[in-house]
């Protein structure tokens, strides 16, 4: 997809996780993870559920803020992380059309206020080509309730395109959605990899991570593996993943690491 | 009684036509504050906070009389106080917000009752609960031309991340907006609303100018923009069929307006296009694609 897309090929956007807890409440979702995405590359992070992989996301866009550690990032302002949420975070039911809700993937261009210039309404309409959302008429004027889970999914896609951020996180992007989506959906993530774009997905299909994704993290709480796809997704790296998810305990003693160090 | 004579209220009584006048421009205010509190779920919020600021009022009202400006002041200190004590307990305590809010406009609301009675008449009590078109006077007019103006203006600054606020909070925090900030100042434009229809409707009906009309709206259009203008329009209808009702029957006027807005929900509910019953029980014929 050629929206706005200038030349990325300065080094782009990186993540890094070093030695960071975040949680809720006191008890960790992550545990001492240090963990990092360079800049150009992409990773598909997995694990069981209850493994910390939204909390890590959400922590690096700064919704919430870890109790140990830091989180840097590099080579672009965290307002610029273009972040896909999980579709129960968005209310469908807000009558807003299609046009209005891709168009908000230019906040960081016009804002709150700015007013929109018919480059803008070009752009919104070759973002929604981009992701296969083309010759459906009056398409840009419907309300979200209407649309199918694929199509909604399609239209998020869309408005990540437009921010045309160098650090793209995706929380499990492909879930409700059926294959054909999926693989056009993929192309687009590839392409934007292709284009010197950081991407960082959760994701659960394992076939799927290891056809399309060269690099993965698997987390189960703590880290459990990082490298090449191929190295992480061993038997016995999930089996250990499996059995690394606790309970919530809340007579868990408290973490005694910090002190030891 | 004839349209003329319902008409000749309106053109022979100073003070009917300045509540007219501060009823249309409360319309225009009042019904995007609605569409927002219905659209965020918040309707339930819009009603304890109208209970909660009867205490400031009552206070401003024993400290300076029947003197606008106090018990605005008063109504603003009350409502602010109630909201940041209910967000304060729900982030505090594991009681959730609409529990918090509900305990405290209670007490809020009795405190505001003990206030009153303790120093005024049964009718005092009356007006401030329930309104009245003669408390309506030029500084009244002149006030919710203000809160109206505030509010137009607010809406044009806000719209974009309010309603972004609304659909996708995720989003807007990660592009760096500030969803708390939008809150606060949605929520203060909402007591300033409560406040500017509390000489013509009462405390405690104030918020039904905002809620009833956004309601009916929802029924029939889909759009936010429509339903924003459709709202307003609700909200000018039945200010003034309550108006001429009130004086025609000698109602309170508060309620009169209400009850307007309640047979223009009603009638909404029944005949509106997009999810009214009668849409809804027709039999649809669906189109090919």
């Amino acid at each position: 997809m050629d929206i706005a897309l200038q030349d990325r090929s300065e080094s782009g956007a990186s993540l890094a996780f070093r030695n960071a807890t975040i949680g809720y409440d006191g008890h960790p979702a992550l545990h001492h993870l240090s963990a990092s995405f360079p800049a150009g590359s992409m990773t598909a992070v997995v694990g069981p559920n209850g493994a910390g992989k939204s909390t890590l996301l959400k922590a690096a866009i700064g919704h919430i803020r870890p109790i140990g550690g830091e989180i840097a990032i590099g080579g672009c302002r965290r307002t610029e992380i273009a972040y896909l949420p999980q579709l129960s975070e968005i209310d469908r039911s807000f009558p807003l059309p299609v046009f209005d809700f891709v168009a908000m993937g230019l906040w960081q261009r016009r804002g709150a206020f700015g007013g929109f210039r018919r480059e803008d309404d070009e752009d919104v309409a070759r973002a929604l080509a981009g992701v296969g959302l083309v010759g459906l008429v009056g398409f840009e004027q419907r309300p979200l309730d209407t649309l199918s889970g694929g199509q909604l999914q399609r239209v998020l896609f869309a408005r990540l395109a437009l921010q045309d951020a160098p650090l793209i996180l995706l929380d499990e992007p492909f879930t409700a959605v059926d294959d054909r989506t999926i693989g056009e959906l993929m192309d687009v993530v590839a392409r934007w990899n292709a284009e010197g774009r950081t991407v960082v997905a959760v994701l659960h299909d394992l076939e799927l991570v290891r056809r399309r994704f060269p690099r993965t993290l698997l987390v189960a709480r703590r880290l459990i593996a990082e490298g090449d796809t191929n190295d992480v997704l061993t038997a016995e790296h999930l089996a250990a993943a499996r059995h690394h998810i606790e309970a919530w305990d809340d007579t868990a003693p408290f973490c005694e690491a910090e002190l030891a160090r | 009684m004839t349209l003329a004579d319902l008409f000749a209220a309106f053109s022979d009584f100073a003070f009917m036509r300045r509540a007219l006048a501060g009823c249309l421009v409360l319309s225009v205010a009042a019904a995007p504050v609605g569409v927002f509190l219905m659209l965020r779920r918040l309707s339930l919020t819009g009603d304890a906070m109208a209970h909660a600021i009867l205490p400031g009022v009552a206070a401003g009202y024993l400290l300076a009389g029947l003197n606008l400006w106090a018990m605005t002041a008063g109504g603003l200190a009350a409502g602010l106080a109630i909201a940041l004590l209910a967000s304060a307990v729900t982030r505090l305590t594991p009681l959730r917000e609409d529990a918090s809010l509900a305990t405290l406009y209670l007490v809020s609301l009795a405190l505001g009752v003990i206030l009153i009675s303790a120093r005024g008449s049964a009718v005092d009590v009356m007006h401030l609960l329930f309104g009245s078109v003669l408390a309506i006077d030029d500084t009244a007019l002149i006030f919710i031309g203000i809160v109206a103006s505030i509010t137009v203006i607010a809406f044009a600054v806000l719209w974009r991340p309010l309603v972004l606020e609304c659909v996708d909070p995720g989003f807007l925090k990660a592009v760096g907006g500030r969803g708390a900030i939008i809150h606060v100042a949605f929520m203060l434009v909402m007591v300033l609303n409560l406040i500017a229809g509390f000489q013509a409707l009462g405390t405690l009906l104030s918020v039904g100018l905002m809620m009833l009309p956004a309601a009916s709206a929802r029924f029939w259009t889909r759009s936010l923009g429509a339903m924003t203008a459709l709202a307003m329009a609700f909200a000018a209808l039945s200010s003034v069929a309550g108006l001429t009702a009130s004086f025609a029957a000698n109602l309170p006027s508060g309620p009169a307006i209400i009850v307007a807005a309640g047979i223009l929900y009603a009638l909404s509910i029944a005949f509106g296009p997009t999810g009214g019953l009668i849409a809804r029980l027709r039999p649809t014929r669906h189109r090919t694609g």
